[in-house]
């Protein structure tokens, strides 16, 4: 693809487009909402560490855990909180096996997997999703060690308790009451990033590492940017933010604000603020391709132990936005977290908008020389 | 009132035109009860409420995150459809100009020119006073980009800008009693001289300037403008010539207006069908609550009472100056409240997660039953 058509839409690697050269790898978050506990330390240690002010007044909203929100100027990270009942879950898990059936964009060969049928029935543990392997102990099995000591059962025989999953996986319970859904949410950094390509001023840039960060002095707060993102991220700072530090000062009213992937930490080789304080390594951070590859690794594991309704959000690099820099794992579908079920970058379509409006004007043009023909009065 | 006993018994009457049912409602199933944002049932989302039908199978419901917005609206008040409307008058009155100076109507020329000037200025003030830092707006001059239409049309407003100065002062100049010696009649001379060259130019930067703001919606997120990029255009160029012929309209005297009036009737005809196929659009796409239902809705129905009503008086004013320039009027208002309406129904299209989330499960499936599946951002391995 040429270096101008792949400019608005498709795979393409973001830091060479913008003219790096030499890019160091595209650096990117892997969000495993699988293992979120919603401690929020990742918001805390944004809000420490990029110096950003109270949203405003400290309301309780009501939602669950979440008093948050959404992402905004202020708030870089957001935890969802969302609870959900036993249909839910249900619906959740048939919505993910129609995405496996369907066939959807796979790595290795689809006939690896096994047949739909024998994998008919939802063969989930009664437990949540349990930890990667080296991330502690899993709670599925810890449950099965407890059934197999109060009741005599050997988790691994076949035939004992409630037997095994089509991988051999024990199963110790039916599929939960209630779940509590948690996902930290942060910028995607987009391949084709919406707010990037609409800004005026050049305030918002392409880093090296194929992150997208606004430049606070040059912003001039046209807020063209914030109608321009898909995932409804950016946010231009209003004076309803409250300061808290000593001389209540509020740093870039009036300016749009967005996480920055703390590209002044990845700039002496650190991770970013609420990767590093993750207690559980639902963020994690690295090259993104190597973020993609353990998502995928991370979602296969999890349809091995019978929770179809694990997906990734952004790990395709096809999609309407080109793949996002920061990928995820859910347990449902996107619009239940507050994203969006198709994302695309407005951007890609200016090609065809730009010549409508070429159109219209010869048009506005081709009626005042026509107005202006025919008989003088 | 019933007149049979089996009446009680009929589905009620289908009343007002008839409408596809939205399959989305902003019911909130994913999140705990009482996270409903807004109320289930009201006047906008009515579910058989009498007029209407009831609902044969239920709607399918679809999830949000407590019924909070996905995208955000863009922060932008009154004086962003402000700008649009006296954007859209100096395009067409920059037109109108260059016609009358090419072919000598003195009265219509001097007018368009002061009318483009000052809805130029004011256009600029607008859009200045709109940015959340006034003060750093030269910043929009540190670069061209041509991703961004915003960047584009500051150079296009820029471009016509200096033009239609030149063209304001050369007539000025020809208003006031200046001196034919000295630096001041030089002055004059050199205005005299680059006044074609320069109405030229207005007039070629006049038709992007009324069809780029078209672009600057329609690429955001916002359902509404996004679904209506390619009629948008149209609309705002048929705006565009219908307000700055009504304004000639209102300010010219009937023996120079007959250009103005054909415009004006162009206009009409072109931002009555466009905004006709707009509709329509939105309304496959089931997104069309914005512009048909709420202030937004009620702002772009008068303004097409206004077009029509206008459009007629023009067609039919004839020599009767007051007819003309109610008629005038009439179309200046309905273009302003063509590009509110417009504006309101996109950031309210952007607030409400039904607008997102429906039409995106909507495509997302319709691919997937094409059997297309590698472009969807969410994938299983």
């Amino acid at each position: 693809m040429g270096y101008l058509a792949r400019q608005l839409s498709g795979r393409t690697d973001p830091a060479t487009d913008a003219g790096w050269q030499d890019a160091p790898d595209r650096k990117g978050f892997f969000t495993d909402t699988s293992i979120c506990i919603g401690c929020k330390a990742c918001e805390v240690a944004c809000k420490e560490w990029n110096a950003l002010p109270m949203d405003g007044d400290l309301d309780l909203s009501g939602h669950s855990y979440d008093n948050t929100g959404d992402l905004g100027a202020s708030t870089w990270r957001h935890i969802a909180f969302v609870e959900q009942s036993q249909d839910r879950i249900r619906a959740a898990r048939e919505s993910g096996r129609r995405l496996v059936d369907l066939g959807m964009p796979t790595v290795g060969s689809p006939s690896t997997s096994p047949e739909p049928s024998s994998r008919s029935v939802p063969a989930g543990y009664g437990t949540l999703p349990a930890p990667p392997e080296h991330g502690g102990p899993s709670l599925g099995d810890l449950l099965a060690e407890k059934d197999a000591v109060e009741n005599g059962n050997d988790p691994l025989s076949a035939g004992g308790g409630l037997g095994t999953t089509v991988d051999g996986a024990p199963m110790v319970g039916p599929l939960p009451e209630f779940r509590w859904l948690m996902s930290s949410d942060v910028c995607k950094h987009c391949t084709h990033a919406g707010c990037l390509d609409v800004c005026p001023t050049g305030a918002l840039f392409r880093s090296e590492h194929g992150t997208v960060v606004v430049q606070a002095d040059i912003c001039n707060g046209c807020g063209y940017c914030v109608g321009a993102c898909p995932f409804g991220v950016i946010e231009r700072r209003t004076d309803a933010a409250v300061s808290v530090r000593g001389d209540g000062h509020v740093p870039n009213v009036g300016v749009a604000q967005k996480c920055t992937l703390c590209y002044d930490r990845l700039q002496h080789d650190q991770t970013p603020a609420c990767a590093q304080t993750c207690p559980t390594t639902s963020i994690q951070f690295g090259p993104h391709e190597e973020m993609v590859a353990s998502a995928r690794q991370r979602v296969t594991q999890l349809h091995e132990q019978g929770f179809t309704e694990a997906r990734l959000y952004g790990a395709n690099d096809q999609d309407g936005v080109g793949g996002t820099g920061s990928v995820f794992l859910l347990l449902d579908e996107p619009e239940v977290y507050g994203l969006p079920p198709d994302p695309v970058c407005a951007t890609s379509k200016l090609p065809e908008m730009f010549r409508l409006a070429g159109w219209a004007g010869t048009g506005l043009l081709a009626a005042a020389a026509a107005a202006f023909l025919g008989r003088r009065a | 009132m019933t007149t049979s006993s089996f009446d009680s018994y009929r589905p009620p009457d289908e009343g007002g035109r008839r409408r596809r049912r939205s399959s989305v409602r902003g019911a909130v199933t994913g999140a705990a009860p009482g996270g409903t944002g807004r109320p289930r049932r009201n006047w906008l989302n009515r579910d058989g409420g009498g007029t209407r039908e009831a609902p044969a199978v239920p709607d399918a419901e679809f999830s949000s995150y407590y019924g909070r917005g996905i995208i955000k609206p863009v922060p932008w008040d009154y004086k962003i459809p402000a700008y649009l409307f006296v954007g859209g008058v100096a395009a067409g009155s920059g037109l109108l100009a260059a016609g009358a100076a090419a072919t000598g109507r003195e009265l219509l020329r001097r007018n368009s020119r002061l009318t483009a000037m000052t809805s130029v200025a004011l256009s600029g003030a607008f859009l200045v006073a709109d940015l959340g830092r006034p003060e750093r707006f030269l910043n929009m001059m540190r670069t061209v980009k041509l991703t961004s239409p915003m960047s584009v049309g500051t150079w296009i407003l820029s471009g016509y800008a200096a033009f239609a100065g030149v063209t304001t002062a050369s007539e000025v100049a020809r208003l006031l009693p200046l001196p034919e010696r000295g630096v001041i009649g030089t002055l004059t001379r050199v205005l005299h001289a680059v006044d074609a060259p320069a109405s030229a130019g207005q007039a070629f930067f006049a038709p992007p300037l009324a069809a780029y703001t078209a672009v600057l919606l329609s690429d955001t997120v916002a359902p509404v403008w996004f679904e209506a990029r390619r009629e948008l255009p149209f609309v705002f160029v048929g705006s565009a010539a219908l307000a700055s012929a009504g304004l000639q309209l209102v300010l010219t005297p009937v023996a120079q207006t007959g250009p103005a009036r054909r415009f004006a009737l162009i206009g009409v005809a072109t931002d009555l069908i466009a905004m006709h196929r707009l509709e329509e659009h939105l309304t496959e796409l089931e997104i069309d609550e914005p512009v048909r239902t709420g202030p937004s809705g009620a702002k772009l129905r008068l303004a097409k009472i206004l077009t029509v009503a206008g459009g007629l008086g023009t067609l039919l004013a004839g020599r009767s100056r007051k007819l003309t320039v109610a008629s005038g009027l009439a179309l200046a208002a309905a273009s302003a409240l063509t590009r509110f309406g417009m504006v309101e129904a996109g950031i309210d299209s952007a607030k409400d997660p039904k607008f997102t989330v429906g039409p995106q499960k909507r495509r997302v499936r319709e691919r997937q039953d094409q059997g297309v599946v590698d472009d969807s951002i969410v994938t299983v391995r």
